[in-house]
Order: structure tokens, then C-alpha cells, then sequence
């Protein structure tokens, strides 16, 4: 069997089959909701992170545009919210065009300059001055379109989809040329790869999937504030997460989810200090000593890790 | 207008001293300091220490605070520094390990001195100078008033935080083009490499600037709960995000720009707040993006855009 149908079959089938029967026999659907919404958005910096070497601290710039753009489609043209959802989901992809040229900045100059948009974004949203339009500081409520259980489907076949690419990348020349491409860009290009090509490819892919999660998260949680969907808190914890599994491989970022945001819950909500504490160490003590993430674990072992 | 002006640069001066440290510690070791706004916040509540405990003018916090930072500085530098340059991609690591500390750094605080707002009545800052005045000169004892610059009136904490960071910045100043050390820290900035292969003890001179660049920002934090009027173990991630804004608009990498950046930011900050003030929280964020992409080396420096 080709490793692609193998990671398919074995990875991101009995995850996404795994979500799809939980929440008949787990009662917190919220919590399942939120590990649906960060798997998807751990995999979105996999993808510019992992395959491409660029930072992005401003990543929430893209699931807030995909919420606002979700909000904005119900409020004004009352659209039915699957639609609204992809409508979120080419916002972002829009304002990751409108930020290409930050891909030509490098290292930390791009994970400077992607924080500083997606802090713009969210000043410019939060705008009073454009109540009439996205309701400024004062939040949007949505309570017509809210049905938790639709969402909830709709995150987990979004998760799916970004899956899939993830698979994808990790399995063709695509993404063994994004990869070339981080190690090296100039001999890539000399190797024939379209560096600017494959980048800005890679980066719009990962903006459409924290697009479309965000607008999930809108049709969701229906009443939000710009606060909210622009938490610095969702860029950090996706990067954590990339990182504390390990990126570019597929089971990286899944593991890093499933034990850093489980722990998160549960102490995190009791005594949200120690949390922050023990979080910060594990950081700490992840770049010092495993910097390529749990996976390297088995990796340095000689195992093959997909 | 006049008024605007004179608090931009009065403003300006003080986000110089903000920056100012975060920008030694990027170039001379290519890391991200992202607890940089932390070392702000733990300066200013030695600050709000020393009046608590003493009830003296929290002038006298910045020696402390430098040197207690600067002495942290070091020690930390040996415990993280050198692992993170052995690993793969130290400054993309660098941003990942620094939020790990500034996270420990925020619950740590939060842990021993709760989450509620400190603040430093302002007229305590500058007694020292009216108690001088009044031993040598007599006159009326008492908190400093506005000081008249140019016919308007100014707080005093912002002339003092200003006059401040103009001496900090020159001595920063001195300590670059004047000593020894400060030569060998400008050869380790412009190639690492070749001041290493030149013999230069790359780590000592890395971890002197190392704790003076957290010293500078402890000195910043002193005057942090009179420039922004309260501190909470919070104020550290905002803090952070203002310095990149002033280093970068200066140029990072290069530790006096950041005197330039500061003041064209304080004073484009006002002038904004003053004229468009629904806008003012989005232009910093806007005019950086555009100094990165039109100018990526700032307003003075070299080329670094790669790519």
C-alpha cells in the first residue's frame, strides 16, 4: 500500500471517525468542539510553519477574518451559515493575498510583521468608527443561525480537509519542494522549484483552513467580540501545540493537541496560574531539549514517523 | 499642536529606553526576546517595592532594578543561551523559548502578587530633587508640579522618565563606541562569525549585553506605572509588542536607532491620538508593517531582507 493511503487510512480516519462518535458518549461537547477547532489550526501552522520555515505569530489575523466574514454574511445578507462558513474561509484567504509581501521579510522580521497584521485586522474590525458594519468593539450576536450540532460536523469535516492536505504534502513533490525550499531557497531554485510560487501556495492553503475554522467558531459560539476571535492566545497555542508534537510530520501536531491542550483542561480552568506556569516550562524545557517536538523522540531512534 | 509635539518627544525618549534593550539583546545574539515586556513589568514592581517597603522616591529603584536585572541577565544567559545557539534555527526557537519564559515570568507574578492593578502615586516621583531644593535653596517642600517646556505644562514623571532615558541612552552610547568591551560588542554585531574566528569571546561580550539589555528594560519598568498610569502582570505581552514597534521603526539591530525610533513613534502616536483618535490603536501596527516592507532595515540600517 502507498504511504499516502496508509497515513489516510490509519491517521486521519480513525481520528475524524473518533470525533464523529464522541459526542454521543462524552456529554462536553464544547471542549470536543475546542480540540476539533485546534487540531485544525495546529495543522494550519504545520502547513506555513512546518513546510515553509515562516513563523506566524499573527496567525488569529486569519480565523478572526473567517469569523467576522462569517458574521458579516449572516448579519447583512442573512446567507445560511454552510455558505457564510466557505464566505469566512476566501476572507481569509483574501487577506492572506493582501499579505504576501510579508512572505519576502525573513525569520523573525515575518513572525514580527504577521503579529503586527493580525493585531491591525483586529484593530481595524474592533473600529467603532465601522459600527453599522462589523458592530465595532460591541461584539456580533448571531443567535440565528446557532446550531452547535451542524457546526461541530462542519469543524470535523474541515479538520478532514486539512488532513488531507497535510497527507498531501507530507507524500508528493510539492511538499518535499516546500520543504527543499525551507532548507535552502536558493538552491531549490536553482533545482528548478518556483520558490515564490510554492510559498505563496503553502500560505494561502494555511490561511483558507484557520479561515474556515474560524467561521465554524463563529456559527458555534454565535456572540462574540473581536476580543474573542483575535485572542493572541489561538496563534500561541497552535504554534505550542505544532511544536510540542512536531511539525512537518502528520502526527505531530495531533499528539501535541491531544496532550498539551488535555492537560490544559485539566487544570487550566481551576487555577489558570499554574497552568500558565507549567505551560511555560514545558516550553522552556521543549526548546532546550527536544526542539523538533515529541516525534523526535522516535525519530532520533531511527523510527519513521509520518 | 506645540503640545502634542513636546509629549511625542517627551514620550518618545522614554519608548526609546523601552525598546532600547530588547534591540542590544537582537543584535548582538539574533534572539527574539519576547519577555522583554515581563522584564518591563518586574521593573516596575520593584519600583512599586521600593515605595511600599521604604516610602522613598522610586528614583532610587532604577540603580537597584539595573543592577538586580543585569545580575539576572547574566545568570539567565548561561542557563538558556548557549543550548538555544547549538540548536537548529535559533532565532525562529528564540521567539518560542522567550514566550515560555515571559509565561512563567507572568504566572509567577501573578502567583505572589495577585492579578489587581499596582499603581505609584506620581507626585512621589522627583522628591529627591525638591528635597535638595529646599535643603540648599529653601523654598516650599513638596511633590515637583508641571514643568513648563515651550509655555505648556507637562507631568513631571514624563520629563524626569525622559531626562532619564536620555542618559541611559548615552551611556549606552559610551559603552558601544567608548570602551573595550562596547567595540568588541559592535564586532559581534555586524559578523558573528569573523569576530569569532577573530578570537573575540563571542559568550562573554553575548552575555554582557545580554543583562544589560534586561537591565535597561528594568530601568524602563521603573517608570512604566507613571507613563502608563498602572501595572498589572499582564502589561508585559502589550509591552512587548510597543518595543518591536519602536525597535523596528528604528532598526533592529542597531541599539541607537532605536533613540530615533522612539521619538518618531511617540510623537506619530500623539499626533494620531490627537487628530484621528478612533484610528490611533491601528497605525502603529500599520506604519510597522510598511516600514518592514518599504524599508525593512529601518530608518537607519542596513540591508536585511533576504529573499
Amino acid at each position: 500500500m502507498p504511504d499516502t493511503s496508509k497515513h489516510l487510512l490509519f491517521i486521519l480516519a480513525p481520528l475524524v471517525v473518533v470525533f464523529a462518535v464522541l459526542p454521543g458518549v462524552y456529554q462536553n461537547h464544547l471542549l470536543l468542539f475546542n480540540f476539533v477547532i485546534f487540531l485544525i489550526l495546529a495543522q494550519g501552522v504545520n502547513i506555513i510553519y512546518g513546510f515553509t520555515g515562516y513563523l506566524p505569530f499573527g496567525y488569529v489575523g486569519f480565523f478572526g477574518a473567517g469569523a467576522y466574514g462569517f458574521a458579516i454574511m449572516v448579519m447583512h445578507l442573512q446567507t445560511p451559515a454552510p455558505l457564510a462558513v466557505l464566505v469566512g474561509g476566501v476572507v481569509a484567504v483574501a487577506l492572506g493575498l493582501l499579505l504576501t509581501p510579508l512572505l519576502r521579510l525573513s525569520g523573525a522580521y515575518f513572525a514580527i510583521a504577521n503579529l503586527a497584521a493580525s493585531l491591525a485586522v483586529l484593530h481595524f474590525v474592533a473600529n467603532p468608527a465601522l459600527e453599522n458594519i462589523t458592530k465595532g468593539p460591541y461584539g456580533v450576536s448571531l443567535t440565528g443561525t446557532f446550531n452547535p450540532t451542524d457546526a461541530y460536523y462542519a469543524a470535523i469535516a474541515v479538520l478532514a480537509l486539512t488532513l488531507g492536505g497535510v497527507v498531501y504534502l507530507k507524500n508528493s513533490a510539492f511538499g518535499l519542494a516546500l520543504q527543499a525550499v525551507r532548507e535552502d531557497a536558493v538552491s531549490a531554485s536553482m533545482a528548478g522549484v518556483n520558490v515564490v510560487k510554492m510559498r505563496v501556495i503553502a500560505w494561502l492553503a494555511s490561511a483558507l483552513v484557520a479561515g474556515l475554522a474560524g467561521g465554524i467558531y463563529a456559527w458555534y459560539v454565535s456572540v462574540f467580540y473581536p476580543d474573542n476571535v483575535f485572542s493572541s492566545d489561538f496563534s500561541i497555542f497552535a504554534i505550542v501545540f505544532a511544536l510540542f508534537g512536531g511539525v512537518a510530520t502528520i502526527i505531530g501536531p495531533i499528539v501535541g493537541v491531544l496532550i498539551l491542550y488535555g492537560i490544559y483542561n485539566l487544570i487550566g480552568f481551576t487555577t489558570p496560574q499554574y497552568f500558565q506556569l507549567i505551560y511555560g516550562l514545558l516550553i522552556m524545557g521543549l526548546v532546550l531539549f527536544l526542539p523538533a517536538g515529541l516525534v523526535s523522540l522516535a525519530t532520533r531512534r531511527g523510527w519513521n514517523v509520518p | 499642536m506645540t503640545y502634542a509635539l513636546v509629549a511625542g518627544v517627551l514620550f518618545g525618549l522614554y519608548f526609546s529606553l523601552v525598546g532600547i534593550g530588547l534591540n542590544l539583546v537582537f543584535g548582538v545574539m539574533r534572539i527574539v526576546n519576547l519577555a522583554h515586556g515581563d522584564m518591563l513589568m518586574l521593573g516596575a514592581f520593584i519600583a512599586v517595592g521600593v515605595v511600599g517597603v521604604f516610602g522613598i522616591d522610586p528614583l532610587f529603584a532604577v540603580p537597584l532594578a539595573f543592577v538586580v536585572f543585569v545580575l539576572a541577565g547574566l545568570l539567565l544567559y548561561w542557563v538558556l543561551v548557549p543550548r538555544l545557539q547549538g540548536s537548529a534555527n535559533p532565532e525562529m526557537l528564540s521567539i518560542i523559548l522567550f514566550f515560555g519564559l515571559s509565561q512563567v515570568i507572568e504566572a509567577v507574578t501573578t502567583i505572589f502578587a495577585g492579578t489587581s492593578e499596582r499603581s505609584i502615586q506620581s507626585r512621589l516621583l522627583g522628591t529627591v530633587f525638591t528635597t535638595i531644593k529646599v535643603k540648599w535653596f529653601g523654598g516650599k517642600a513638596g511633590g515637583a508640579g508641571p514643568i513648563q517646556i515651550l509655555g505648556q505644562g507637562f507631568p513631571a514623571p514624563w520629563v524626569i522618565a525622559a531626562v532619564t532615558s536620555l542618559i541611559a541612552i548615552g551611556l549606552v552610547y559610551l559603552y558601544l563606541y567608548r570602551t573595550r568591551l562596547g567595540t568588541l560588542t559592535r564586532a559581534v554585531m555586524s559578523r558573528r562569525d569573523e569576530a569569532l574566528a577573530t578570537g573575540i569571546d563571542v559568550d562573554r561580550v553575548s552575555a554582557a549585553a545580554f543583562g544589560i539589555g534586561l537591565g535597561l528594560a528594568a530601568v524602563a519598568g521603573v517608570f512604566a506605572p507613571f507613563m502608563f498610569g498602572s501595572v498589572t502582570p499582564a502589561f508585559g505581552a502589550d509591552a512587548t509588542v510597543t518595543s518591536f514597534a519602536i525597535v523596528v521603526l528604528g532598526s533592529l539591530g542597531n541599539p541607537l536607532g532605536t533613540a530615533l525610533g522612539g521619538v518618531v513613534y511617540g510623537v506619530f502616536y500623539m499626533l494620531v491620538q490627537t487628530y484621528l483618535s478612533s484610528w490611533a490603536d491601528l497605525l502603529p501596527y500599520v506604519l510597522l508593517i510598511l516600514i518592514l516592507l518599504l524599508r525593512p532595515s529601518g530608518l537607519l540600517g542596513r540591508r536585511v531582507r533576504v529573499a
